[in-house]
């Protein structure tokens, strides 16, 4: 273990305790603050390790790295918006892989203490990772922030040339390994660096959140691979465990949008196809509609009441009416829960957050497996901005593309409220045949102005 | 054994670790837990800074600057990825809390 002694290696081992246990905190709300703050304890005792067994630290340029480092991020955080997260995240995303590239490129430039056969390999993957991860989230933030068109980039031959270059990137990678030759490094680094942004410009709008959390996974391996060119156990350990929930997060946004990694990974879904359904879809079948007072009335007469909330509430910023529309509602009586889709939002998690920015508390909102069972005793649910995700299509439609994808169970409520600017269909392009049902009742308009408008006339 | 060998079962079992702590995240913190996994993952500042300390005395060379550009890039996950989740975390509340 170069650099680092005995006590060293145990400090950091204490450091990587300490980030276990901060992700142990995300267990509930209660535990998560104090969670967090064992991760802030655990980063310090890493650096502080890290500049206490430091041979020859250049002090100044740690100092200005750090402390621009510090200002950069710390105003970033305070700044940034809640329906921002998605994008901030990539963008982290985007430097872990950026600083993982570097810190490998420095140690092959670098004049003294070549690396040896062993870490070559390992340079190799993390920066081959990192490249990956840097230029992927770099367009995946720019999708996410609408910089870029979301819609899915094709062309015919695509994975072929993805594969092409994939294997160059392997060829490069290995004959820097077997030689030594820093040219052949810098050019897998580039390599991978195109093909990340080929790897995700096919990926649409629809499916970043799987992308986002992919990211997450492939930041993770990237820092345990330079871990391992170092032989330092809280890189491997912080990488395995960073690398690991993103794997997880990735399998959970795919389940409940009823894809597999492989179809959102070759991309294209969202675009055309979905157009053309919309087109097809649009029946001409009746609805039932009615005005915010009349969804007013049925929601003041109800026992219980289940809010679906969806990515189109957060879109017209009605999270803070509708929290306090539900205080209203309590107050009167009713008994007042919020359902969450897990693709609610446009993150894992999304949805919640944008809730609890509204101080809507945790303890009213309910996951899918959690309420699904809470919707055949409901007076009434209102959707608001969501609609894939209450259509019932997935669970009795064979023929339906969605069929099979894990939904909140609205129609089984006596009666449905949906809040919606018009007909037209959601992501997945299709038409919803709960909004067609006799106990259905279409309120449209803009989810903000129904639920003000509701408010209003409360009294 | 080499050095290597033990990076290697270090992370297995860590990959294990991960996995299992990951599940027992609830659902409704899973964008902290992902800002929180941004700060985490700054822990590669590590390597940045072993990288600029190693080297000899006289002008920086460009492998120094490189190392300190990565810290730089770290060092925006570690103060915005902590930061941006205690903010988050702030929010969640229970009935009757505030």
């Amino acid at each position: 273990m170069p650099a680092a002694g005995s006590m060293a290696f145990l400090a950091y081992l204490g450091g990587a305790v300490l980030f276990i246990l901060a992700l142990k905190g995300l267990t509930t709300p209660a535990t998560s603050r104090r969670g967090n703050w064992l991760g802030m304890i655990g980063m310090g005792v890493a650096v502080g390790t890290t500049l206490l067994v430091a041979q020859r630290p250049a002090w100044a340029l740690l100092a200005v790295a750090l402390a621009a480092g510090a200002v950069i991020g710390t105003g970033v955080a305070r700044r940034v918006q809640m329906t921002q997260m998605p994008e901030l995240v990539a963008a982290m995303h985007a430097l872990v892989g950026l600083a993982a590239v570097l810190i490998a490129a420095a140690i092959v430039l670098r004049p003294h203490d070549a690396p040896t056969t062993a870490q070559r390999i390992e340079l190799f993957l993390g920066a081959a990772i990192g490249a990956v991860t840097f230029s992927a989230s770099v367009i995946a933030w720019a999708k996410l922030s609408a910089k870029l068109s979301g819609k899915p980039l094709a062309f015919a031959g695509q994975h072929w040339l993805n594969l092409l270059l994939a294997l160059t990137v392997l060829g490069c990678g290995v004959t820097y390994w077997l030689t030594d030759s820093a040219p052949f490094f810098m050019a897998m680094v580039a390599l991978a660096t195109l093909l990340g942004i080929l790897l995700i410009m096919p990926i649409g709008g629809a499916d970043m959140p799987v992308v986002v959390s992919l990211l997450n996974s492939y930041s993770g391996w990237a820092a345990a691979g330079i871990g391992f060119s170092l032989d330092n156990p809280i890189l491997i350990i912080a990488g395995a465990c960073v690398g690991a929930s993103g794997a997880i997060l990735s399998m959970i946004m795919c389940r409940a949008m009823n894809r597999s990694l492989v179809s959102v990974l070759l991309g294209g879904f969202g675009a055309a196809q979905g157009e053309a359904a919309t087109a097809a879809g649009a029946s001409q079948r009746p609805v039932k509609s009615g005005s915010p007072e009349d969804a007013l009335f049925l929601l003041k007469n109800a026992e219980r009441v289940i809010v679906v909330p969806g990515y189109g509430l957060a879109v017209s910023r009605a999270q803070h009416a509708l929290q306090e529309f539900a205080e209203l509602l309590r107050a009167g009586g009713v008994d007042v829960k919020y359902a969450i889709h897990p693709v609610a939002g446009r993150m894992p998690g999304h949805m919640n957050v944008l809730l609890a920015e509204a101080e809507v508390p945790y303890d009213q909102v309910f996951e899918q497996e959690e309420i699904n069972n809470d919707f055949a005793q409901t007076d009434v649910v209102i959707v608001l901005g969501a609609n894939d995700v209450v259509n019932p299509a997935a669970r009795n439609n064979p023929e339906s593309p969605i069929y099979g994808m894990p939904i909140l169970e609205a129609h089984r409520a006596r009666t449905v409220i949906v809040v919606k600017r018009s007909m037209a269909a959601g992501y997945a392009g299709l038409d919803n045949d709960l909004f067609y049902l006799d106990k259905t009742m279409m309120v449209f308009g803009d989810a903000k102005k129904v639920i003000e408008e509701m408010v209003k006339n409360f009294h | 054994m080499e050095p290597w060998v033990v990076n290697v079962a270090i992370f297995v079992l860590a990959v294990f670790v991960g996995d299992h702590v990951i599940r027992g995240v609830t659902p409704a913190l899973h964008t902290p837990l992902m800002s929180l996994t941004n700060a985490l993952s700054g822990i590669i500042i590590v390597g940045a800074l072993l990288e600029i300390a190693s080297v000899e005395g006289g002008d920086l060379p460009l492998s120094a600057w490189l190392a300190a550009l990565a810290a730089l890039a770290a060092a925006i996950n570690i103060f915005g990825g902590f930061l941006v989740t205690q903010r988050m975390l702030a929010m969640y509340k229970k009935r009757g809390e505030r």
